[in-house]
């Protein structure tokens, strides 16, 4: 079933194709006079008053993001590798680490460790004296270990498969040059399991930016708890949610932009 | 401070009926499913409706789903819940008091289901758009040669024929369904997250509870891998094995 | 194939539903869907009780409304009313010049002051520049964040807004925050739970009518004025004829409806 992870319709932009046919020019027309209706005729007069919180707030989820999928990724190498090598019970931790947390909601796992652990420490005081309590007062720690576990089990997920695709020629070709076994690791094995698993990244690197907002339910500040602040100030219903979606959709755009900008520089020959 | 750390995991809260809360989860995991199930079928309607359109539909249709499927797909989850919960009933009450019905009763399941349905459409109309694409053309010539009119060559050929290839992903978008029902605790429907997170409050175990409620979504987890383990290797009966 | 026939009819009943009929009288009572002792909170048969749903009960029977209980979140309670997803928030809502732009109020149904509540090992009071540097919890869009951020936040406190009060009562007892301000009732019923027994009340936050409002009252869409009448005089009716005070008196030993 873990093998479904690629059949995700990992999203791609409609091709630039000619705008100009007439059914084209038509449908712009008609989205014109929609967002012109949806400017003139709804209330934007907010929007100068939040800018600066707006920005702070992107660029907050964008912190969280990449710092997320980083970290993540990081984590999912090896997850990957002990699946694919390690040794049965370091396998079948890895793998069942993944079924936990590709099993269970997001939001639950997130009020979990925010929630869950918060009500540890509320019997245990004596944690309040540890060097580590600054961090663990605050909210972001807990976004993001929750959001870097996700990612790493997706994205071990991932791995795996691309550790276990790399053609078995290539490692014994290695092999016999005389290569150790790390250094096999390190010229050959992981350099073709990463390249192999970048395709997927885009999709997951989306994917994780439509899961952060879910930290602005533990108090952590990001554009969409800004944008929850606006609603919650000026009682506006549509107006708010309707940029924030804007806002995501121009977010992931760019996104897809860079990355596949980086993809074409990555050559592809004997992938 | 040992002792309360024993009513941390106090067990009996879980029990079925009254001073435990098992009765209360079961219910929203019941809910849950519900939203699941429902949400589910309307996003394969949406789905199949969709990817025809966007193979066989006008220029302008192809178009506009295409507007659908990149927004849908590009926007977070929570936030499309949002808008349609809110904006999805405002817009029927609208719509049905320009026809003079007064207002419906719009209940938070039906809401619910048709949020989870409009974002789980969008995701199976590629997957079964790919997956008509992947059914020879010859097999739907074949049967339009035999004179079989269009609907019936859709049930009889072309949707049975785009099975095997629309299970893997079909099944990957009813995980996520089950756990996006999760998201709809954000707009105050009563679904097992919620009721988690109202149990846990009340009793202040709240360790307890949300590992009690995510022993129940991985349960549903892989009893849906188990069944759509059978339902792949029915559906793959006479075809070669994937390389 | 009839299965997956089958599987479309019953997708396409499904789509179908929401189309029946509502009742005549049918109104949707809309409260915060979190615990919110002693007013409003589940019990562990699923209902749900406090004193604001006996009020609201009697209401409802005093009026001859046929009323179903409708837990919305919070957040989105007011969005709630005035898309028709509830039809009157019985949630604890203070009436406020600032919600009354948006929607109307009842007449008041409670009054109680503002209080402020912080760890037993900490010594400060309600006072804007003794919380200078203190990280304080408020619910979001309630009258307690706005007063917080006014004073407390202009003076160099952080505020945290939560979702639900029970969130930051929860995060005051794990030590995350150093004080929570909220209604003086609902703070009461949690330093009086074992998870309370961290912290006592510091003190009641001076009065600002303009911000604190002027008690809790039914809100309402700005268009239901015959509701609206209904509703006053239901609560007139109850507060004369004695049911107020029986029910207040299984909750309260003081006069919850204030000045």
């Amino acid at each position: 079933m873990s093998e479904h992870v690629p059949a995700l319709p990992v999203y791609t932009p409609p091709k630039a194709r000619s705008l100009l046919e007439p059914h084209r020019l038509f449908l712009i027309a008609v989205f014109a006079v929609i967002i012109f209706c949806i400017v003139w005729f709804m209330r934007w007069d907010w929007i100068p008053q939040y800018q600066g919180r707006l920005l702070y707030g992107i660029g907050q989820t964008l912190i969280l993001l990449f710092s997320t999928a980083i970290a993540g990724f990081l984590f999912a190498v090896p997850l990957g590798l002990v699946q694919v090598t390690g040794p049965r019970p370091l396998a079948w931790l890895a793998k069942g680490f993944c079924t936990l947390i590709r099993g269970t909601p997001l939001l639950l796992q997130l009020w979990l460790i925010y929630y869950g652990l918060g009500s540890i420490f509320a019997q245990y005081p004596e944690i309040r004296q540890s060097f580590l309590w600054p961090y663990l007062r605050q909210a972001w720690p807990y976004g993001f270990v929750t959001l870097m576990i996700s990612f790493a089990a997706y994205e071990g997920e991932v791995m795996r498969g691309a550790f276990a695709g790399v053609p078995k020629g290539e490692i014994e070709a290695a092999k016999a040059f005389g290569m150790r076994r790390f250094t096999l690791f390190r010229r050959i094995w992981l350099p073709r399991a990463i390249h192999r698993a970048l395709p997927t990244l885009t999709g997951e690197t989306v994917l994780q930016l439509k899961s952060t907002p879910l930290v602005a339910t533990i108090t952590v500040i990001d554009v969409y708890a800004v944008i929850s602040k606006v609603r919650q100030d000026t009682y506006l219903t549509y107006e708010p949610l309707l940029l924030l979606a804007l806002i995501y959709l121009c977010l992931t755009g760019m996104m897809i932009v860079a990355f596949r900008f980086v993809e074409n520089r990555i050559p592809t020959r004997g992938a | 401070m040992a002792a309360s750390s024993a009513t941390m995991f106090d067990l009996s809260l879980l029990s079925l009926s009254a001073p435990g809360w098992g009765g209360v989860m079961l219910g929203g995991f019941v809910r849950s499913l519900e939203l699941a199930i429902g949400g589910y079928c309307l996003g394969i309607v949406l789905g199949i409706g969709g990817a025809f359109g966007k193979l066989y539909g006008g220029p302008i249709l192809r178009d506009l789903l295409e507007v659908y499927t990149t927004l849908i797909r590009a926007v977070p989850e929570l936030v499309l819940i949002l808008l349609l919960y809110y904006a999805g009933t405002d817009a029927v009450n609208q719509l049905i008091g320009l026809f003079n019905y007064g207002p419906v009763d719009i209940n938070g399941l039906v809401a619910g289901i048709f949020v989870i349905g409009v974002v789980q459409g969008a995701y199976s109309t590629e997957v079964l758009r790919g997956a008509i694409k992947a059914v020879p053309p010859g097999q739907i010539e074949a049967a339009r040669a035999y004179g079989m009119p269009p609907f019936q060559v859709l049930r009889r050929v072309t949707l049975p024929a785009m099975l095997p290839y629309a299970i893997p992903g079909l099944s990957n978008l009813w995980l996520i369904a089950t756990k996006d029902t999760a998201l709809l605790a954000v707009v105050g429907f009563s679904e097992l997250t919620l009721v988690t997170r109202q149990a846990a409050g009340s009793t202040k175990a709240y360790m307890m509870f949300f590992l009690a409620a995510g022993v129940l979504y991985l349960l549903l987890t892989l009893v849906s891998n188990v069944v759509i383990g059978i339902i792949e290797r029915r559906a793959r009966r006479g075809m070669a094995d994937p390389v | 194939m009839k299965n997956i026939l089958k599987a479309l009819t019953v997708a396409v009943a499904l789509g179908a539903a929401p189309f029946s009929a509502a009742m005549a009288e049918q109104v949707k009572l809309g409260f915060a869907a979190e615990p919110y002792p002693p007013f409003t909170s589940p019990d562990a048969n699923g209902k749900w009780v406090g004193w604001e749903v006996e009020f609201a009960d009697a209401i409802c029977k005093e009026a001859k409304l046929d009323c179903v209980i409708t837990p919305v979140a919070w957040d989105g309670i007011i969005p709630a009313l005035t898309s028709k997803k509830i039809d009157m928030i019985v949630g604890s809502m203070s009436i406020t010049e600032e919600r009354l732009k948006t929607i109307d109020f009842s007449d008041k149904y409670y009054n109680t002051p503002t209080g402020l509540i912080g760890p037993k090992d900490q010594t400060f009071d309600a006072k804007p520049e003794s919380l200078a540097g203190k990280v304080i919890g408020v619910q979001v869009s309630t009258i307690h964040q706005a007063y917080a951020t006014h004073y407390f936040g202009a003076k160099g406190a952080e505020i945290k807004e939560y979702q639900t009060q029970d969130e930051a009562n929860q995060d005051l007892a794990a030590g995350r925050l150093d004080a929570v301000q909220a209604d003086s009732i609902a703070l009461d019923a949690f330093l009086k739970s074992e998870a309370g027994a961290c912290c006592d009340l510091k003190g009641y936050v001076e009065d600002d009518p303009a911000i604190l409002g002027l008690g809790v009252g039914v809100g309402l869409r700005k268009e239901d004025g015959a509701l609206k009448e209904k509703i006053n005089a239901a609560i007139k009716a109850i507060r004369a004829n004695g049911t107020y005070d029986t029910f207040s008196k299984k909750y309260f030993d003081f006069d919850v409806y204030g000045k």
